[in-house]
């Protein structure tokens, strides 16, 4: 028996995230030592506008570091590196000067830039810079975010011409500021973040600056792209700079990246899905770049130090964990979370009723925005029992679709999946994934996957993990489910669930 | 007939007096409308707040009927509930012992397993979700019977099979088991069920201090005992887990 948590060294990894900021500190094992969180205020000034105050953001960064370190009961000399996880896309501009953000961080959801996206395809459309960046040109993603402040704020252009505005997602922020801030703070971002801006080439690693040019963000106010996993300083000044100076900044990664690494999905073919309000996906496709023509997204898996990058293609589910949320919420058939599961065992299969909830459009592997929600297959004979098996095929069936999508896009069978997130709790959900899929379902033993790739990531840079064999080693197999459908009738269910599909297409008229 | 308990009858009648009429009622009426010294109703308010029956008002400093009342009809704790607090703790038991870990509650005659962790050894292993356990013989059953008077009663009414030379069938020993069990706050199972495997169990209790489950760790005999005695380490991480998801259902320490 390994005894609890016993002597250090320790590392520790900030999770950035969309509704709070987190800070955990990990054993050698990658057990957890203590955990810290504080949430920050979501803003929203207009429908479909979603603001984060950056300067509460950081403020409670530094207090869940000082708390994790003070529940840990260790101090500095215990701790070997510091890694950073964040909320992906999310975009700020702040005066180089005071360290003032010029504006909310515009968040990743907002969909502001709908219409200059648009303008920006041109006659293109939304694939005009894929080849390069992997990405659509859609409202999530940082660059156009950054061309709106810089249109919208009165004299910020004529600022970021001069030299004084910085450009950075929230990995930047956080290390800008760990790093001294106003005083030499290191203007930084990794390769994973900066495959997120649509203005990263994802051949060299660098801005491309025909595209930077194009969507209007000018050069000098972007961050140096740097690897996932090296020093890029150390903790310098402020109140962390008195509690841990001299710590190495050692790892950035966005959040579904850092799940990919805290997952150990290191080789080829080998995918994770984490299962909370939405449902990402990622791919580990090694060395390549596959372009996607399923609607799926390339991006930069990860890069540790000098080796070469590490690539994956990414679906995304916008609704998974919120739709159990919406039958509690909503419709009040549940009165927890969790107790989708128990209404959902009470019949033995969904009664002929097929949930597509489109609540706003269709994402992976369709893009359609034209499509809503709808219940299909209903009878006099289904009861909210079968919806509840419905609302959970619904995940399962959805991650069927991004996996068939995945592998016609890469020739790569997937030969397991594992799994992460909150949703994972649901033993009826994972055995269903698990017979749609036909493959096993894998859930590891640690749960907060992304703070452990953080680590993982800022470990190997400091060398207190040697390799990423050493961290394979860490993982540990909590459960898994083996497929238990036959064959027809999971063919069956998928031509159903497939036939509710189409139904939700075209249900807006206006759009296109 | 016995005998009535007097402050039992007083209790009933200011719950009734705070169902009626007025929904809020100051200590005075309540004394009052019921014929009672203040400081006797401040007593009995004040044990009824204690449990719940009752909340006070913090500004008018009134009473009413408290939120608890409301439970007292939908008491079961749904067992995927159950399971989803419990996640974090069973993996890190898991990991910390070394051992597969289980958590069971009581179904019909037995022990139904609602959460299974493997061992964290890479080794081929089998998901026990949906299975059932014999309530005299393994550690999470002793459990169970021991702290839950239903389980109490259908594990002495049910047959109870003697799986091994171990297996403690006949009443009165039976209920000796219990009694170390509530005595010690874990139950054990070496080579009672199975041979050649052990396992330690301890109870989980929800916010009104009501046994809803019981966690415990199974492994081979050889790694869970030690010099033919259970390793109280081993014994001590299972305790600690069942506090754990007992707090985080919104139980006391204890």
């Amino acid at each position: 028996m390994t005894d609890a948590h016993t002597a250090g060294p320790f590392i520790a990894a900030i999770d950035q995230g969309t509704t709070s900021s987190r800070c955990i500190v990990f054993d050698r094992d990658g057990r957890i030592v203590s955990v810290d969180q504080k949430e920050h205020e979501q803003i929203f000034p207009k429908p479909g506008w979603v603001e984060h105050n950056a300067t509460e953001i950081w403020t409670n960064v530094q207090e869940v570091v000082a708390g994790a370190i003070e529940k840990a009961g260790i101090t500095r000399d215990d701790i070997k590196a510091i890694g950073i996880t964040n909320q992906r896309e999310t975009t700020l501009l702040w005066d180089k000067n005071t360290g003032e953000p010029v504006h909310n961080a515009i968040v990743w959801q907002d969909t502001r830039t709908d219409a200059l996206c648009k303008e920006l395809g041109r006659n293109v459309g939304q694939d005009r810079f894929r080849r390069e960046t992997g990405l659509p040109l859609a409202s999530y993603f940082a660059g156009p975010k950054a061309r709106w402040l810089l249109d919208n704020v009165e004299g910020l252009r004529e600022r970021a011409e001069a030299g004084d505005i910085l450009f950075g997602t929230m990995d930047t922020w956080v290390i800008w500021n760990l790093t001294g801030g106003v005083n030499g703070g290191h203007h930084v971002t990794d390769v994973t973040n900066a495959s997120r801006t649509l203005l990263m080439n994802l051949h060299t690693l660098q801005w491309d600056e025909k595209i930077a040019e194009s969507i209007g963000v000018p050069l000098s106010m972007l961050p140096e792209i740097r690897s996932s996993a090296e020093v890029y300083g150390e903790i310098t000044g402020g109140k962390l700079g008195d509690l841990l100076g001299g710590i190495p900044v050692a790892s950035a990664l966005g959040d579904q990246q850092a799940a990919l690494f805290g997952q150990t999905c290191f080789a080829e073919g080998e995918a994770k899905s984490t299962y909370g309000t939405g449902t990402f996906m990622l791919m580990n496709t090694g060395e390549k770049i596959i372009n996607s023509y399923s609607g799926l997204l390339t991006t930069v898996g990860y890069r540790i130090g000098d080796d070469k990058p590490v690539y994956a293609l990414e679906g995304s589910i916008a609704v998974t964990g919120s739709l159990v949320q919406w039958m509690r919420d909503q419709m009040g058939l549940i009165s927890t979370a969790a107790e989708i599961e128990t209404l959902a065992l009470s019949v033995e299969d969904n009664g002929g009723a097929y949930f597509v909830p489109a609540f706003s459009g269709l994402f992976a592997p369709y893009w359609r925005s034209d499509a809503r929600g709808v219940i299909a297959g209903l009878t006099r004979y289904v009861t909210k029992a079968h919806l509840a098996r419905a609302v959970l095929e619904a995940t399962a069936w959805q991650t069927r679709e991004i996996t068939d999508a995945m592998t016609k896009d890469s020739g790569v069978e997937l030969a397991a999946l594992k799994v992460d997130g909150g949703m994972t709790s649901n033993n009826l959900l994972m055995q269903t994934l698990s017979d749609f899929l036909d493959a096993p379902v894998v859930r590891p033993m640690v749960a907060e996957t992304t703070c452990l790739g953080a680590a993982y990531a800022a470990g190997l840079a400091v060398g207190f993990w040697t390799s990423t064999d050493d961290l394979r080693a860490n993982w540990r197999r909590a459960a898994e489910w083996t497929p238990r459908m036959d064959a027809d009738i999971r063919d069956r269910e998928y031509k159903s669930w497939l036939k509710a599909v189409e139904r939700t297409m075209g249900w807006l008229e206006d759009e296109n | 007939m016995a005998r009535n308990i007097q402050s039992l009858e007083r209790a009933a009648a200011m719950l009734r007096l705070l169902a009626g009429g007025e929904r809020r009622l100051g200590l005075s009426d309540i004394a009052s409308s019921l014929g009672l010294a203040k400081g006797t109703a401040h007593g009995i308010l004040r044990t009824l707040q204690h449990e719940g029956f009752v909340e006070q008002d913090d500004t008018s400093g009134r009473y009413q009927l408290g939120a608890e009342l409301l439970r007292l009809g939908t008491t079961y704790l749904d067992v995927h509930e159950l399971r989803a607090r419990a996640l974090v703790w069973t993996d890190d038991l898991a990991r910390s012992s070394g051992e597969s870990v289980h958590l069971g509650v009581l179904h019909q005659q037995g022990v139904l397993i609602v959460h299974h962790v493997f061992r964290p050894d890479d080794s081929r292993q089998v998901l026990e979700i949906g299975a059932m356990q014999p309530l005299h013989s393994t550690a999470l059953g002793k459990v169970l019977a021991a702290y839950d008077p239903v389980a109490h009663s259908e594990v002495l009414e049910g047959e109870r099979k003697a799986f091994t030379e171990r297996t403690v069938c006949a009443a009165t020993d039976f209920e000796g088991v219990l009694d170390i069990t509530r005595a010690r706050g874990y139950a054990a199972d070496v080579e009672e069920t199975w041979e050649g495997v052990a396992s330690i169990a301890a109870p989980i209790h929800d916010r009104r201090r009501m046994p809803v489950g019981a966690v415990g760790v199974t492994g081979a005999v050889e790694r869970l005992c030690r010099d033919g005695e259970l390793r109280p380490e081993l014994i001590a991480a299972v305790r600690d887990c069942a506090r754990a998801v007992s707090r985080d259902l919104g139980a006391g320490r204890f």
